[in-house]
């Protein structure tokens, strides 16, 4: 699979050239063709559906009758359904965040993300092995957050520790990213020494599996993992995230082994490309074992992308399911990214109000719709839209207990009424 | 996507399915080089098979026929409302949006009932016409496009005729939007639908216990009908067959949405109904989706915010599984937002590339002392800067940087925007031949880039460059143009 720009030049090129060819072959060739054709597409008509003419918004005239009126039915003509049955030859693997004592680590409990065996909560199909889980997001220094953010970590925000703490004990977190932004040369370029200290820090302060995140920069990221690697030796960290520029700049292969090596995770990061995402992975499996591998697709923010995201989570993982192993891996999305959309914090005008809901709903839908596509793992920020994300995972993890008599009268329901 | 994907995804059908059945004149009157061409647009949905006027003479009626036939969508396409104003749904040609790509947005209907007063009789209280209202001028410019509205549900809750037709009326008096008539007794509906005769209202709703006079009623007033069988496919299924014998062309299906802890048998029946009809060919299913978020506002205590949330949710999700209308309750603006903006996005089309051009940009008429921006080549932060300039107003540069489609953030983060790129940018553009300063601004997400790119601007033999860091979004383009342009100290 191509990225979808390069694919639509393609076409456009191919249809050019088949018009070009027929052109050229003249009315003899086009004959020929017809010819041929005609047999097969004979056999095909009949195998199409009788479709009714449709009508158009210039001509709403009643359809017309082809065939002579029958006689109209008196009782329901019995039609059961019969699902559609669909085989999935391939599964993704399960991947294990986070290691406790027995498995080596710390952590007072480790989480198993992925396994899934169809799309997105195909309860029909078959009942999810795990849920999706989400991690909360903090960060080493101070950075620019949207007010409705920012109000909720203020107090915390220059000690990476009391945050975990908070996130942990006040948000219930099950997992949570710490992100090393100040590891960033063109920022404060805190050393992989003083970076893994932070990490050793969190990971005294909480119990929960944890996400280390680093600042982008290919050689200097490759650096922090591999000192965190070694400090935090066999508790099955996240490093977040590997990437083919650190393939380039010859520090991938370097770092993966130090994953490999003392026993964590890896999230490939590769952007709206799935030739490259396999192409990462493949990298990936010569350091580190398939079942510690994530990947990070790209999220991109409702309004700002996020049906490019969407497209290319469900692409994935209808290709992993159907049988492509470099694709059979847990998805990990920053939802967190939501709040790069204006329309989440900007002022817009009274009837946009209030920010307070738009912002962390904004977040929640971002989330939701990457839930839809198969996504395993949600980096997520604002409180409001993580207690509400999991509230819809918890729902949709079960088979419905459904209300039939309510909705069976919605119509005539008024509201605020019992 | 593979060609083969793309092809099944569109009941195999290739170029020369639908070439043999053209003139093959190549006359061009379509405004294609050919008839390959044209098939080859038809095929892509980029171009109507009416576009072809020697198709819609008598001389070729059975091909025309055939190629109607041919190109019908797997999901019916309907029509709800009149001329200008109606709205279509369905026709979509595929489940999964990568498949190829979906067809008519997710139309958006907002309720009113027959027992609300037509005005507010203290404050809050929700009134019909005011609601009408609020549909109608519901307005957001989205990177240049005009996000509204579809359409108005009208419920009958009082359950009475007369009271429904009244309020049907009114409805029908103070909008040209399409409708959607809410009532389960035909007594009711056959009331409501005599208020608006020729609007072609959709009707809601045939069950079990009635669909012999709503069916009666659709076809009398020729309207679409739609089949509620609330989490029973078989009898949904089955109101389809008896409904389509009955002459009822147009159905619209409802297996019913369930708020709460419903939502997980909500989704699986929305994605069963449309998989059969995508996947499995089964023609009974073929019809649009109805979904009815508003659901969630009945039977419960929760505040009104919990609820518009929850509305929100909801609906979000049935955009994303299948459904091809909505009926809604809130209008708050931080709900219909996303709403609107998510239904827009999801119906783009996947093989419209990611990225647009990178080159340089003017707007207005740029002269050597109008200000020289950079951003990047990806199509959403390209069009949201572009609009903002519009809006702006004035002369500017602006060079779009070839980050293969990333967006600024994940470029500089990914380093597909750097220092050394940006200068080769500004080098290549020639934009330094055409201006008298030498400053360049460059997004606020790329502040970290500001000093390494001065020195890379000198390394391209550009010496005395200055960049000036702007805002993180482009909406503060114009406060600091305001402050900082022209710059203090010129360049030399």
């Amino acid at each position: 699979m191509k990225p979808l720009g390069e694919d639509a030049e393609k076409e456009k090129k191919a249809a050019s050239e088949i018009a070009g060819l027929l052109e050229m072959l003249g009315l003899d060739g086009e004959r020929e063709i017809e010819l041929e054709d005609v047999e097969i597409r004979a056999n095909e008509l009949v195998l199409l559906p009788s479709v009714l003419a449709s009508t158009t918004l210039e001509s709403i005239a009643p359809p017309v009758r082809l065939a002579p009126p029958r006689a109209k039915p008196t009782t329901i003509l019995e039609a059961p359904f019969t699902p559609f049955l669909q085989e999935y030859p391939g599964q993704i693997r399960e991947a294990t965040l986070g290691a406790t004592k027995s498995g080596g680590g710390s952590r007072g409990k480790a989480v198993v993300i992925g396994g899934a065996a169809t799309p997105a909560f195909y309860l029909f199909e078959k009942t999810p092995l795990h849920p999706p889980i989400i991690a909360v997001d903090t960060f080493d220094m101070k950075v620019t957050l949207p007010r409705a953010i920012r109000m909720h970590v203020e107090e915390v925000w220059e000690d990476p520790a009391a945050w975990a703490r908070m996130v942990v004990d006040k948000w219930g977190a099950e997992v949570l990213t710490v992100h090393l932004l100040s590891t960033d040369p063109l920022i404060k370029d805190t050393s992989p020494v003083e970076a893994a200290k932070t990490v050793e820090a969190v990971l005294q302060a909480v119990d929960v599996p944890l996400i280390v995140g680093g600042c982008g920069d290919p050689k200097k990221d490759a650096e922090v993992f591999t000192k965190v690697a070694e400090v935090a030796e066999g508790e099955r960290v996240l490093l977040s995230s590997l990437t083919l520029d650190m393939d380039e700049a010859g520090v991938l292969e370097g770092v993966a082994k130090a994953a490999g090596e003392h026993g964590h995770l890896v999230l490939g990061f590769t952007a709206l490309d799935l030739n490259r995402a396999k192409e990462l992975n493949r990298k990936l499996y010569e350091c580190v074992p398939p079942d510690h591998i994530i990947m990070d697709l790209t999220t991109a923010a409702l309004g700002y992308g996020l049906e490019y995201s969407f497209t290319i989570h469900e692409r994935a993982r209808m290709a992993a399911l159907m049988g492509d192993r470099e694709l059979q891996h847990p998805v990990l999305a920053g939802t967190t990214n939501a709040w790069a959309a204006r329309e989440a914090w900007m002022k817009l005008g009274s009837e946009y109000e209030p920010r307070r809901l738009r912002g962390p709903l904004w977040e929640t839908l971002t989330a939701l719709t990457l839930l839809m596509a198969g996504v395993d793992v949600f980096m997520m920020m604002h409180p409001a839209a993580i207690i509400h994300m999991k509230k819809i995972v918890q729902r949709l993890m079960t088979h419905s207990n459904v209300k039939l008599d309510k909705i069976a009268n919605w119509v005539l329901q008024r509201y605020g009424e019992e | 996507m593979t060609e083969r994907e793309i092809k099944e995804g569109v009941k195999k059908l290739s170029p020369i399915d639908v070439y043999m059945f053209l003139p093959r004149t190549n006359c061009k009157e379509c405004g294609q080089p050919n008839c390959m061409a044209f098939a080859v647009k038809l095929v892509n949905k980029e171009v109507s098979l009416e576009e072809c006027p020697p198709i819609l003479t008598k001389e070729h009626e059975t091909a025309y026929k055939k190629l109607q036939d041919v190109l019908a969508p797997v999901i019916k396409e309907i029509t709800i409302g009149t001329g200008e104003w109606g709205v279509k749904i369905g026709g979509k040609l595929v489940m999964y949006r990568h498949e190829f790509a979906y067809h008519n947005p997710v139309a958006l209907a907002f309720d009113v009932t027959d027992e609300m007063p037509l005005h507010p009789r203290f404050s809050e209280e929700e009134a019909l016409i005011d609601r009408v209202k609020k549909v109608e001028a519901f307005s957001y410019n989205y990177i240049g496009r005009e996000l509204n509205l579809d359409m108005i549900a009208v419920r009958s809750t009082s359950n009475d005729p007369a009271t429904f037709k009244a309020a049907v009326e009114n409805v029908a008096k103070i909008t040209h939007l399409p409708l959607i008539l809410c009532a389960l007794d035909p007594n009711v509906m056959e009331a409501g639908l005599g208020a608006v005769q020729d609007r072609r209202p959709l009707i809601y709703a045939a069950t079990k216990g009635n669909w012999r006079d709503m069916a009666e009623l659709a076809l009398m007033y020729n309207c679409p009908l739609t089949l509620f069988a609330p989490n029973d496919l078989d009898l949904l299924r089955s109101l389809s067959k008896t409904l389509i014998e009955y002459g009822v062309a147009d159905l619209v299906l409802d297996p019913g949405t369930f708020p709460d802890e419903g939502q997980s048998g909500t989704i699986n029946n929305f994605t069963l109904v449309r998989r059969n009809a995508c996947k499995g060919g089964d023609e009974l299913f073929g019809f649009p989706l109805l979904g009815t978020p508003i659901t969630v506002w009945f039977g419960k205590n929760d505040s009104r915010e919990v609820l518009a949330w929850e509305e929100a949710c909801l609906a979000s999700i049935l955009t994303s599984r299948y459904a091809d209308v909505l009926i809604m309750h809130s209008l708050d603006g931080w709900v219909l937002l996303p709403t609107a903006i998510w239904k827009f996005n999801i119906y783009t089309d996947p093989r419209k590339p990611v990225a647009v051009e990178p080159e340089l940009k003017t707007f207005g008429n740029p002269n050597g002392l109008s200000p020289v921006m950079l951003t990047t080549n990806y199509a959403l932060t390209y069009f949201t800067v572009e609009s903002d300039l519009k809006k702006f107003g004035g002369d500017y540069y602006l060079l779009v940087a070839d980050t293969e489609g990333i967006s600024v953030e994940s470029a500089v983060a990914g380093r597909y925007l750097t220092a050394e790129s940006i200068a080769e940018t500004v080098k290549k553009s020639g934009v330094a031949e055409k201006i008298q300063h030498k400053h360049l601004i460059i997004p606020g997400m790329a502040a970290r880039l500001s000093g390494e790119t001065e020195d890379e601007l000198k390394n391209v033999g550009l010496p005395g460059w200055r960049v000036i860091v702007g805002p993180r979004d482009s909406s503060g383009i114009a406060k600091l143009l305001d402050e900082k342009w022209p710059p203090k100290e010129g360049g030399e």
